[in-house]
C-alpha cells in the first residue's frame, strides 16, 4: 500500500473526489485506496492460482524442453540436444499415429454411444412409473465402481472366453454347441468401448436427466392444450432446452474419456492395436524410458487437445454464462 | 405426470390416464435399469462364491456363498493401499477446499479483474492431459527423493481436482444475497471471518458436492499412482491390478477385492445421489 502511493499514474478508474481543491493528493489517495482494493481482492485468489501454475504450467514447461531434448535413461551419458529429431520419429511412428486414430475413435465412440444411451433413458426416467427411484439408483450404480475395478470385472468376470458371464450365459441358453467368442482379441477396441460405456452412460444420463427436470412444465402443458403432439414437444420444446445440457455432458464426457488409462491397461494393455495417446506415452516413458520421445508425444497431445479446447471451451463458457444470468 | 394443472380460466385439467403405453415403457426402463446393473450383481454374487463355482461354464448362480473370496483378499495385506488411498484422498479433497473456497469468492463475490480469464485458466487446465506432465513430475520427484511418497500424491491430486472445485464452489457463491455480504462489512468483519459465518452456510450444499467429487475422482485415480508410487505409497486402484495372477482361479478374488475397493465410493455416492450430479457437472446443474 505504502508503495502505491509513489506512484499516482493508474490506470485505475479514479472517484468523482479528485476534482477537489488539492487534486493531486486526493488522486494519489484514490488510487492507493482502490489499488489496496485491487490487492485485497486478489488476495484470495493467490494461494490457488499459484498453486495450479506451479503444478499444471510449469511440469508442461518442462515437456516442451526435454522434447527437444536427446534423453534415453537408459543412456545417460548420451543426454543432449535433439532439435526436431523426437517430433519428428513421434510423426513417423507407425504406433505413435496409430495411437492418435485410436484416441480418436475411442474417445467418440465412448461419448456418443453413452451420451445417446443417457438420453434414451434419461427420457425414460422422466416419466412416472413404479420404482423410478429405485432404478435410478441401479443406472447409477456402474458409475460407482471404481474404474480399475470395472475394467478387471469386465475383462475377467464378462469377457473371459472360458468362463466369463457372456459366454456362460450364451451356453446356458443355446447348450453346449453355443458359440464361445473371444470378446476381447476379436474386437479388442469395442471390448474397450463398451466396459466405458457401461461407467459413463450413468454421467450422461444423470445431467441430461436434471436438464429434463428443469423443463419449465407450464409451458409445456399449455402447447399441449393447443394440441401439440408429443414429437412436436419433444422436438420443439425440450431438445432445444436440452441443447446446452447435451453439449455440456458430451464435453465433460470427453475431458475424461480422452485420457482413459485405466481401461485400456487392465483390458489390453495396450496390446492388440488399442493402445490410445495416454497408454502410448506411458510405454514410452515407463517402458522405453525414452523421455524424449515420449515428451514429443506429450507436446503433440496437447496440441490436439488445444485445438479442440479453444472451440469446446468457448462453448461450455456460453453455457455458464447463460446459467448465472 | 398425474398431476392436476388449472389453466387461466379456471378450468381444471386432468392429465390422460396411464395407457398401456405408459405401462409398457415402465418396463421398459426397469429392463434397461437391470441391465446396467447386471455386471455390477454379477460381481457381487461372484465375490461370494468359491473359486471353483466362480469359474464355470455355464454359471452357477446358485452356487452355496461362502467368504473365501474376502478372506484371500483381506489375507494379501491390502491394508496399507486402502489406508494410503483413505489418506490420499480425504487430505487432498480438505486442500482443495481450502484454495477453492477463497479464490470462488475472489471471482464471484468482490471479483478481480479479468475474472473470465481467471475461470477460463482454471477451466483450460483440465483440458491439459495429465500424461503430458507426468514425466518432469516424476524426474523432479526423483531428484527430491518425492517418489513412493504419500504427499506427492495428496498435491497432485489437489491440482487435479482444484479447478472443478473452484468452478463448482463459484457458482453456488453467485446465490450469496449481497445484502447479507453488505451487513457483514458495517460490521468490520474481514475476510476470514465474512466468508466463515456469512458466506460458508449458504454455499454448505455447493461444498459439500465439491468434496463428494474430488474424493470419488482422487480415490479412484491410478495413471499418477501407478507411476509415482511404489511399494509405500502404493493405493488401492494399483493394488488392485497387481492382484490378478496368472496362475490358478482368481475370479471369487478379484470380485471381492474390486468391490471392497469399490465400497467407499459406492456409499458416498448412494448417499449423496444430487450432489453427485452437481458436482460432476461442475455446478451447472443442479
Amino acid at each position: 500500500m505504502s508503495t502505491a502511493t509513489n506512484t499516482p499514474a493508474s490506470n485505475v478508474p479514479h472517484g468523482s473526489s479528485s476534482h477537489s481543491n488539492t487534486p493531486h493528493t486526493n488522486t494519489e489517495v484514490a488510487s492507493a485506496i482502490s489499488r489496496a482494493g485491487a490487492w485485497s481482492r486478489r488476495m484470495p485468489l493467490l494461494p490457488a492460482l499459484i498453486f495450479t501454475i506451479v503444478l499444471t504450467q510449469l511440469p508442461f514447461l518442462a515437456t516442451i524442453v526435454i522434447s527437444f531434448m536427446k534423453w534415453n535413461a537408459y543412456y545417460p551419458d548420451e543426454i543432449g540436444f535433439a532439435g526436431l529429431n523426437n517430433f519428428a520419429k513421434v510423426l513417423t511412428d507407425v504406433n505413435a499415429r496409430q495411437a492418435i486414430w485410436v484416441t480418436v475413435l475411442l474417445t467418440a465412440a465412448s461419448v456418443i454411444i453413452s451420451l445417446v444411451l443417457g438420453l434414451i433413458i434419461a427420457l425414460l426416467l422422466d416419466r412416472t412409473f413404479p420404482g423410478r427411484g429405485i432404478v435410478r439408483t441401479l443406472m447409477i450404480t456402474p458409475f460407482l465402481v471404481v474404474p480399475v475395478a470395472a475394467a478387471l470385472l469386465w475383462k475377467h468376470a464378462l469377457y473371459n472366453p472360458e468362463y466369463g458371464l457372456f459366454n456362460g450365459l450364451l451356453r446356458a441358453v443355446f447348450g453346449a454347441n453355443a458359440p464361445q467368442p473371444d470378446w476381447i482379441s476379436q474386437n479388442p477396441l469395442w471390448a474397450i468401448i463398451i466396459a466405458i460405456v457401461w461407467q459413463w452412460t450413468p454421467f450422461m444420463m444423470l445431467i441430461l436427466l436434471a436438464g429434463l427436470q428443469s423443463r419449465p412444465m407450464d409451458v409445456v402443458e399449455a402447447a399441449r392444450i393447443d394440441g401439440a403432439s408429443n414429437w412436436q414437444i419433444f422436438t420443439h420444446m425440450t431438445l432445444p432446452h436440452l441443447r446446452q445440457f447435451i453439449e455440456l455432458a458430451a464435453l465433460l464426457g470427453t475431458i475424461y474419456i480422452v485420457q482413459n488409462f485405466d481401461h485400456v491397461f487392465t483390458i489390453t494393455s495396450g496390446g492388440l492395436g488399442t493402445a490410445n495417446l495416454p497408454y502410448f506415452i506411458y510405454q514410452t516413458f515407463y517402458t522405453a524410458h525414452d523421455y524424449g520421445r515420449a515428451s514429443a508425444a506429450g507436446v503433440i497431445v496437447v496440441i490436439i487437445t488445444l485445438i479442440v479446447a479453444t472451440a469446446a471451451l468457448r462453448t461450455v463458457f456460453s453455457i455458464f454464462q447463460e446459467e448465472s444470468r | 405426470m398425474s398431476k392436476q394443472l388449472t389453466t387461466s380460466s379456471g378450468q381444471v385439467i386432468n392429465q390422460p390416464k396411464k395407457s398401456p403405453v405408459d405401462t409398457l415403457l415402465g418396463i421398459v426402463a426397469w429392463l434397461v435399469g437391470l441391465g446396467f446393473f447386471l455386471p455390477f450383481a454379477w460381481m457381487v454374487l461372484t465375490s461370494f462364491h468359491r473359486e471353483s463355482d466362480a469359474a464355470t461354464n455355464p454359471p452357477s448362480p446358485f452356487a452355496p456363498l461362502v467368504l473365501d473370496g474376502y478372506r484371500s483378499f483381506f489375507n494379501s495385506g491390502p491394508w496399507p493401499s486402502l489406508l494410503n488411498s483413505l489418506t490420499a484422498s480425504v487430505l487432498s479433497t480438505i486442500l482443495v477446499l481450502i484454495l477453492a473456497f477463497p479464490a470462488a469468492y475472489a471471482l464471484s463475490i468482490r471479483p478481480v479483474q479479468k475474472w473470465t480469464d481467471v475461470l477460463f485458466f482454471f477451466l483450460s487446465t483440465k483440458f491439459l492431459p495429465v500424461v503430458a506432465g507426468l514425466l518432469p513430475i516424476y524426474l523432479f520427484a526423483q531428484k527430491v527423493h518425492l517418489l513412493d511418497n504419500i504427499w506427492l500424491l495428496i498435491i497432485l491430486y489437489t491440482s487435479m481436482n482444484l479447478p472443478i472445485a473452484v468452478w463448482m464452489l463459484r457458482s453456488f457463491l453467485a446465490e450469496v444475497p449481497v445484502e447479507m455480504l453488505e451487513a457483514a462489512q458495517v460490521d468490520g468483519a474481514g475476510l476470514v471471518r465474512t466468508l466463515r459465518e456469512v458466506v460458508a452456510p449458504v454455499v454448505m450444499p455447493g461444498l459439500a458436492s465439491a468434496a463428494l467429487i474430488c474424493f470419488i475422482f482422487s480415490w479412484n485415480e491410478l495413471l499418477f499412482a501407478r507411476v509415482l508410487t511404489g511399494t509405500v505409497a502404493q493405493t488401492a486402484p494399483v493394488f488392485l491390478t497387481g492382484f490378478v495372477t496368472s496362475q490358478g482361479l482368481f475370479l471369487a478374488k478379484v470380485c471381492a477385492a474390486s468391490l471392497v475397493v469399490s465400497l467407499p465410493v459406492l456409499v458416498a455416492g448412494f448417499a449423496a445421489q444430487d450432489k453427485l450430479v452437481q458436482g460432476l457437472s461442475m455446478g451447472a446443474v443442479r
